[in-house]
């Protein structure tokens, strides 16, 4: 392997910048890297060779010209429910196989003028809903700290990329946990800014109202890269926020000195094994050497957390994916009449998983039990955003488990619920719309596995959490002790 | 909150998605169980919590009534798994919106 | 003896109004009708993945400017939802519209009957919404879709703003539905939200249709009537259907709620009871758009911006003693009804004036093909004219010629008339001075009136003024002719 391919997206920032690479280098070590182990991982469903070194032959003439460029040359791993015109973009769904967008997302489009190079289209679980990567309809992806394993999702194919090399930053979208969970599978940072601050346009919805855009990297230096060249106001979203970015990347800090962190009383860790229980008391204490002041905070609702995102989440999707009729673009299946059409269409194109919450938030919209359902989730809803706006007035941030359990074995979660359940420490921030993020926090189980330890700040807090996770990162270097297997 | 048992069918014909049998139970289960953990927010009491559709409020985002490009054509109906002419074709229709 | 019931008609309309902007409803591209198929459509009117809605402002102002001019509240919060439904020309499958706070609440159409009869019809409310692309239905059934074996779709007009207007159950005849249908047609042009145009299907209307015993305060089963194409179509649509309604009462049958189309052809409704739809729409508020607050501060702005509507002129214009047909006519060149407004304001005597502007007026602008609101005839000089006249400073023949030579450029009337001594002489001595020269040269003349020739007086009286110069007053010619004969 190339050693290029190991470096930080920062470090390749600083070498192209100045000239002591070119972007070419860096593009063809990554693609050399991707063509040696992604048969083997399948974290992309669609490579972009010549893309990438257009790309990079640009991005090239650009610095050339004597251009700055905030990510000049970074690999870069695009989850394949972001459009990027002129190629595949399938959601991971045989409903949208072959569909070539012909537009580019916001996110993508930001993060290619600042120079990065789109290396390929990453996998993911069918239209994001999964925790494993394993409803993806395409392709099966592994994770790469042990092949058996799956990396977690729905932003699988991106957070293993990452781990594995095969691009300095990935793109994921998080709707309940979906970053921060494969993030913490992977032993990578998995960042997901606040609801709104990165445009959702061009990214497939999954629930409109949770979906947020962002980044998986090996450092938490390069996610504040990857957001500050993101982040900011749309006009293409009506839900993008109109309001200041704080850079992230110059906020980065050494220490935890004058920070308060909340530990959730709701979220014991006991229940998840002495092993894991001993894990995440570790990392508290680490937070705690670097300074904090560790604070118990309540999260009264965190128990009814699943139940409320199960009913908005899906409830959205229903919605959302009504347009996949076979009519305009993507699958269609032939019947006598639209009807059928639709219904042998959506029958053939999507997955069981993508059905089911279909079927289940199209329930809960349906009339007679939209108040007892979806209102009361909405109602709900408003009271997880009210508990963390409490338990902030005793905290700066929170810190939490990213994800119950280490990555686990393929076809081990039999049942959707159990599934679900992988989700519950990451889905009340995302109910709230907090900036949260997954960082390396130590290995758990046999084969020793990657854990993350989540963070969580108040709304547009985003310079604040990526600062301490970086303190933590420096100080305890967990992700540099695990080694892939490929 | 409601318990009644759900009728997947008539859910399927709205969601316009059609079913196996074998669909039918298996989904007709699985959603029945995950309505019974979702039932668990009766016990929240929410009579005077407003509903939130949207965590980071805002309003009136609205655009400049100003014409811009469209799309080209070829491009728009090259998508179409089914065209005539300068058409998208659809299977015949039953019903009046 | 039986005494025969007499059924009076419950009539409710809905209708819906392309609004006139630039731009479509939710994106950026052009509101036009007509162009060739699918050369009108972006990601986000085709409804492509990854797609978002922005509001159009514009829509929003017309929206409240429509309801202002009927006298409808505007609620300080409104709303977009989303109304879920599978149709192959709606691209999202589901409808941007407006469920429970709509943009206009109330408010009251009035409008007018051939005869001149004004009423009133109170609106339920005005919702705004998005509209769908256009079907084309092929291989047999006419082009209509009972039969057809395909249909093809132009998604130009999909995306379109819309307004919904729905009305009380007010009206009590098809005169009325017509009358209250071209009331609101006349505002939308007044207001400049939309053209109106039936034949570019940027109105269409439903008639909901009941009927019940005179006198009764019970609603009859309803029937909803669809299709109907024109102001004249929608005449005999509800004319037809209540004398179905009544066949049936009268046989002692029973109504069934259904909808119907009308067919132009036969001249009858006939039942649209197809396959029987599970109709479901699964409203709930859409998370890709955010609430609209409106404020008093907006609403005065708009306020300001609304011109004297058509009901209001026509009332005032009957008042002036126009007939309806006249009022009709002014009320529907609105340039010449502001034309006429300002005259009438300038000082005329509205009367007076209104015989100028439907009379002379109008046909200066017919042979010179330049309209009078063009012309260099101000309001302020057509009043000084009227003036003149009504304070017998001139007579009505010198005003005729006057007003051509103010539309070929002379300029003001007084000036004109001082200028060239046109002013009416009512000087008696003058007049009989030139009263006993006509009589001398016509002893015949004398002699016959004194016969019982009473007719010869109008000669006369033309030989007079043809001597003054047109300056005589006629009156006080008459008058003094007739003293002198008899
Ligand atoms: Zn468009």
């Amino acid at each position: 392997m190339n050693d290029i391919v190991k470096r930080s997206a920062a470090d390749i920032v600083r070498d192209v910048s100045a000239k002591r690479i070119s972007a070419r280098d860096v593009t063809e070590a990554v693609l050399a890297r991707v063509d040696e182990v992604d048969d083997r991982l399948g974290c992309y469903l669609t490579r972009l060779h010549d893309r990438a070194r257009q790309q990079a032959q640009h991005v090239d003439e650009r610095v050339a010209a004597g251009e700055r460029l905030p990510l000049a040359g970074v690999p870069l791993a695009v989850k394949d429910n972001m459009c990027l015109a002129g190629t595949r973009t399938t959601a991971a769904s045989k409903i949208l196989e072959n569909w070539i967008a012909p537009y580019t997302a916001t996110a993508v489009q930001r993060m290619l003028d600042a120079g990065a190079i789109p290396i390929g289209k990453s996998n993911l679980d069918e239209f994001a809903m999964g925790s494993s990567c394993e409803n993806s309809a395409l392709g099966v992806t592994r994770n790469p700290y042990d092949l058996k394993r799956v990396p977690g999702g729905s932003s699988g194919g991106s957070a293993a990329a990452v781990a594995a090399f095969e691009a300095a930053i990935g793109l994921g979208s998080d709707t309940g946990g979906s970053i921060r969970e494969p993030g913490a599978f992977c032993n990578v940072v998995g960042f997901k800014p606040t609801y709104g601050r990165v445009s959702r346009y061009g990214l497939i919805a999954f629930a409109s109202s949770l979906d947020q855009i962002g980044p998986l990297t090996r450092t938490v230096e390069d996610a504040a890269l990857a957001y500050d060249a993101m982040a900011g106001h749309d006009p293409m979203d009506s839900t993008s926020i109109d309001r200041p970015v704080e850079p992230a990347a110059s906020s980065l800090r050494d220490d935890l000195k004058g920070l308060r962190i909340g530990i959730v009383k709701e979220f014991e860790t006991a229940k998840l094994g002495p092993e894991i229980d001993a894990l995440y008391k570790r990392a508290y204490e680490e937070l705690a050497g670097l300074g904090a002041e560790l604070v118990e905070v309540a999260l009264p609702t965190a128990d009814y957390g699943l139940a409320t995102y199960y009913l908005i989440a899906p409830a959205e999707c229903s919605s959302n994916l009504a347009r996949f009729d076979g009519v305009r673009y993507g699958l269609r299946v032939d019947g006598a009449d639209v009807g059928q059409m639709y219904e042998q269409t959506r029958a053939a194109g999507f997955g069981a998983e993508v059905k089911r919450r279909i079927l289940i938030g199209t329930y809960a919209l349906s009339s007679g039990y939209y108040d007892a359902y979806y209102v009361k989730a909405q109602k709900a809803r408003t009271m997880f955003a009210q508990d963390f706006r409490k338990a902030f007035e005793r905290c700066d941030l929170i810190a939490a488990p990213a994800a119950s359990s280490p990555a686990f074995e393929f076809d081990s979660k039999s049942d959707p619920y159990s599934m679900y359940m992988m989700d519950y420490y990451t889905i009340p921030m995302s109910l709230a719309g907090l900036p949260a993020l997954s960082v390396p926090c130590g290995y758990a189980g046999t084969p020793a596995l990657p854990m993350g330890l989540q963070l969580a700040a108040p709304l547009f807090e985003e310079a604040k959490l990526l600062g301490a996770a970086h303190a933590y990162e420096r100080a305890t270097a967990h992700a540099a002790k695990g080694t892939v297997a490929v | 909150m409601a318990s009644d048992k759900i009728d997947v069918r008539y859910v399927a014909k709205l969601a316009r998605i059609a079913l196996t049998q074998d669909e039918v139970e298996r989904f007709g289960k699985q959603l029945g169980d995950l309505l019974e953990h979702v039932n668990v927010l009766s016990e929240l009491e929410t009579s005077a919590v407003p509903a939130t559709a949207q965590v980071v409020e805002s309003t009136n985002v609205e655009r400049s009534d100003e014409a811009g490009p469209c799309l080209d054509r070829e491009t728009v109906l090259s998508m179409a798994p089914q065209r005539q002419g300068a058409f998208f074709r659809v299977p015949k229709i039953i019903a009046e919106p | 003896m039986t005494v025969k019931t007499q059924y009076e008609a419950v009539i409710g309309i809905e209708c819906h109004v392309e609004l006139k902007t630039r731009s479509k409803m939710f994106c950026a591209c052009a509101n036009e009708f007509g162009g060739e198929p699918n050369t009108k459509v972006c990601p986000v009117c085709l409804a492509l993945p990854g797609s978002l809605p922005v509001a159009n402002a514009e829509a929003i102002r017309h929206m409240i400017r429509a309801g202002l001019a009927f006298g409808a509240s505007i609620p300080a919060f409104s709303k977009f939802d989303r109304k879920n439904y599978f149709y192959p020309d709606m691209p999202k499958d589901y409808q941007i519209s407006q469920y429970d706070m709509p943009l206009t609440l109330g408010g009251t159409v009035r409008y007018w009957l051939e005869d001149g009869t004004l009423k009133e019809c109170k609106l339920t409310r005005i919702h705004l919404e998005e509209d769908t692309g256009k079907s084309m239905h092929g291989g047999g059934g006419d082009g209509r879709i009972a039969g057809s074996s395909f249909s093809l779709i132009d998604f130009n007009r999909a995306g379109v703003p819309l307004m919904e207007c729905v009305s009380e159950p007010d009206l009590r005849s098809a005169q009325e539905a017509v009358g209250y249908l071209e009331s609101l047609k006349r505002t939308f042009v007044q207001l400049g939200v939309s053209d109106v145009k039936m034949e570019e299907g940027s109105l269409r209307c439903d008639a909901n249709v009941s009927i019940r015993p005179a006198g009764s305060s019970e609603l009859g089963t309803k029937t909803e009537i669809k299709n109907m194409n024109s102001f004249r179509s929608v005449l005999r649509a509800i004319e037809s259907e209540i004398e179905r309604q009544t066949a049936i009462m009268e046989s002692g049958g029973r109504i069934v709620q259904e909808t119907r189309g009308w067919d132009e052809g036969q001249g009858e409704t006939h039942s649209m009871r197809s396959k029987e739809e599970a109709h479901d729409y699964r409203y709930f508020p859409d998370p890709d758009l955010v609430p609209i607050e409106i404020g008093a501060a907006l609403i005065e702005e708009l306020r300001k911006t609304i011109p004297v509507l058509p009901p209001q002129r026509f009332a005032k214009y009957r008042e002036y003693g126009m007939d309806a047909k006249q009022a009709t006519q002014l009320v529907d060149n609105s340039a010449l009804a502001d034309y006429y407004d300002a005259s009438v304001a300038a000082g005329a005597n509205a009367q007076a004036s209104m015989n100028f502007v439907l009379g002379d007026l109008s046909r200066l602008a017919n042979e010179t093909g330049i309209a009078a609101s063009e012309s260099v005839v101000t309001p302020a000089a057509l009043a000084e004219l009227v003036t003149l006249v009504e304070g017998k400073t001139i007579n009505s023949k010198i005003a005729k010629e006057l007003l051509e030579r103010m539309w070929a450029g002379e300029g003001s009337p007084k000036a004109i008339v001082e200028k060239e001594g046109l002013t009416q002489t009512s000087d008696t001595g003058e007049i009989e001075k030139l009263i006993d020269d006509i009589l001398a040269a016509n002893e015949k003349a004398a002699t016959d009136y004194k016969a019982g020739k009473t007719n010869i007086l109008g000669f006369l009286t033309g030989a007079v003024m043809k001597a003054s110069r047109g300056k005589a007053n006629p009156a006080l010619v008459n008058e003094l002719l007739r003293k002198k004969l008899e």
